[in-house]
């Protein structure tokens, strides 16, 4: 089996602000565009996941070329 | 009739007809009636999950939570964020499968990676177990918004008669593809009025958002964080991460994936349906704008609370375009819940017991199904006194736990065996069940415990005593072979 690639950990961040992050963050103040802090922290993170994927799905197409290119190499 | 009821048939109408054309010009087998012969591109994919997946339980019951419990239904924008990032790297090892061996249903993988029918038929009953209580949810969101919009005209139960006959009916002639038409339009009227509630309310009653929770604050103090007890940040957490793994255990999710026309489509939407999953903001900060314009909605009666400050807010002719879109987010995901669950009972519970069927008689049985499915939702949704949110955390306990046995047996020789699978699931479904019907929680058990460990959602432990049967009977039954 292949390793995982480094930048596939990416996909966690947004899931660990959440599980993690949710303890510190549960608080009113400081109003963030007029939601309570713990709203706005949760909105944050649904935002970065979508970031976050999408980076890392560019970044595992850079890296399926780059494979692809390096078995060609190695079969010529 | 008022106006309100008028707009909603117009668009009940609206929807049969989408049904109708989507099924002119093909013959309808059942791969077609249920996988849409496999020929669905992101866009399409990503309607069909969207329909699923924001549904009256959204509309309805993430205003009601909003509005009756406050800062823990922030959970439910939660779950779905992590589900997605999960998505990216599961989806497409399940679809690369389910593509490879024509699979249907989600009991047709089961059997396939551990050999054994048997268990496919479990998992089936697991399914349906917990669609059951999905369907109820919304039938009882079909109820309220047809009695609500009618304002007074139609009781509760009339109401929900009208709405279980208009499902029956759609079901039986569209199919997957009048799933997938309706869902457009649902999805962009569900948009529009979310995102138009949730900005208009506020600041009409309250002149911006951030008076409004300030007032909310000052009325209730705490509402707007989780409490120290009860539903505390244990809760939310253990909440969060079983709702999301169960997230795609949903059979009718999960065979929705079947119909992907490639493994791209599944990358794609894990970018872009979180962006979508916040509609759910919207949603609240009507809940919320609610609270100090129509107080006393206690319990189950939450669940009214935006068709109500609605009424408030605005003429019939209004209230009837948001009825209607709360009327999709009903009838899309109750047509394609309605659905599983009979090509459930169909293909995967009758057809092991009556060998030598035909894929013509299955196909009718799973049609003449539909009703039969219909009545006994109807049943729960008259009987059970349950608000939507809580309807919907039970049939999620009930499929987190194939959760496990599907992970391991994603490898290429799944490191579980047949009697470890059914042994696991068998001990986490009876948890459920008992801990549900007995209303038992961590709080009952050891009332001296902190409450970091007795607020944890039920659903872990489980999950937890699943995981450990299932490893103990696979580590004994594979010795043996």
């Amino acid at each position: 089996m292949r390793r995982v690639p480094l930048h596939r950990w990416l996909a966690t961040l947004p899931g660990l602000l959440i599980l993690l992050g949710v303890p510190f963050a549960n608080r009113v103040h400081a109003l963030v565009l007029g939601m309570p802090f713990l709203l706005a922290w949760i909105v944050g993170c649904v935002l970065l996941t979508s970031l976050v994927m999408a980076i890392v799905g560019r970044l595992d197409d850079r890296h399926a070329a780059a494979e692809r290119r390096r078995d060609r190499e190695r079969t010529s | 009739m008022n106006p309100a009821l008028v707009v909603i048939g117009l668009f009940l109408a609206l929807s049969f007809a989408l049904g109708l054309l989507a099924r002119r010009g093909r013959t309808m087998n059942l791969e077609q009636w249920t996988v849409g012969g496999r020929g669905f591109g992101a866009l399409f994919v990503f309607l069909l999950m969207a329909g699923e997946i924001y549904t009256t339980f959204t509309f309805l019951g993430g205003s009601g939570w909003a509005y009756g419990r406050g800062a823990p239904a922030f959970y439910i924008l939660c779950y779905g964020a992590i589900a997605y990032s999960i998505s990216y790297f599961l989806l497409p090892v399940i679809w690369r499968y389910a593509t490879t061996h024509q699979l249907h249903s989600q009991a047709d993988f089961f059997v396939r990676k551990y050999g054994s029918p048997a268990l496919g038929v479990m998992v089936s009953l697991v399914g349906v177990a917990a669609l059951i209580p999905y369907l109820v949810l919304q039938l009882k969101g079909l109820g309220i918004i047809v009695s609500e919009t009618s304002y007074g005209a139609l009781s509760v139960p009339a109401a929900v008669w009208i709405s279980v006959t208009a499902l029956v009916v759609y079901v039986i002639i569209s199919g997957v593809h009048g799933s997938a038409w309706t869902a457009v339009v649902k999805d962009i009227m569900i948009l529009a009025v979310a995102v138009a509630l949730g900005l208009y309310l506020p600041w009409r009653y309250y002149g911006g958002m951030g008076p409004m929770f300030d007032a909310i604050e000052q009325a209730k103090p705490g509402f707007l964080t989780l409490p120290a007890k009860g539903m505390s940040v244990s809760w939310f957490v253990s909440t969060v991460l079983l709702t999301s793994l169960g997230f795609y255990m949903w059979p009718h999710a999960f065979a929705s994936t079947y119909t992907a026309k490639s493994e791209d489509v599944f990358r794609k939407n894990a970018a872009v349906m979180p962006l979508y999953q916040l509609v759910l903001l919207f949603v609240f900060l009507t809940g919320f704008a609610a609270i100090l314009q129509v107080p006393g909605l206690v319990g189950a009666q939450a669940d009214l609370s935006l068709l109500k400050v609605t009424k408030l807010a605005f003429p019939p002719l209004v209230v009837g375009l948001i009825g209607a879109a709360g009327l999709l987010t009903a009838l899309v995901p109750g047509s394609m819940i309605l659905m599983s669950a009979c090509t459930i009972v169909a293909k995967n519970v009758c057809q092991p017991l009556l060998p030598g069927s035909s894929e013509h008689t299955i196909h009718r049985l799973a049609r003449a199904m539909v009703p039969v499915v219909a009545l006994v939702a109807v049943y729960f949704t008259l009987h059970g006194g349950e608000a939507i949110v809580p309807l919907l955390l039970l049939g999620y306990n009930f499929v987190t736990q194939l959760f496990p046995s599907l992970l391991l047996s994603l490898p290429e020789r799944p490191l579980a065996t047949s009697a470890g699978v059914m042994a696991g699931i068998a001990t986490g479904v009876a948890t459920v069940s008992w801990t549900s019907l007995t209303g038992t929680t961590f709080a009952k058990l050891f009332p001296s415990w902190p409450s970091v460990i007795t607020d944890l959602n039920i659903g872990i432990v489980a999950m937890i005593a699943n995981i450990v049967v299932l490893l103990v009977v696979s580590a004994l039954t594979r010795k043996r072979s």
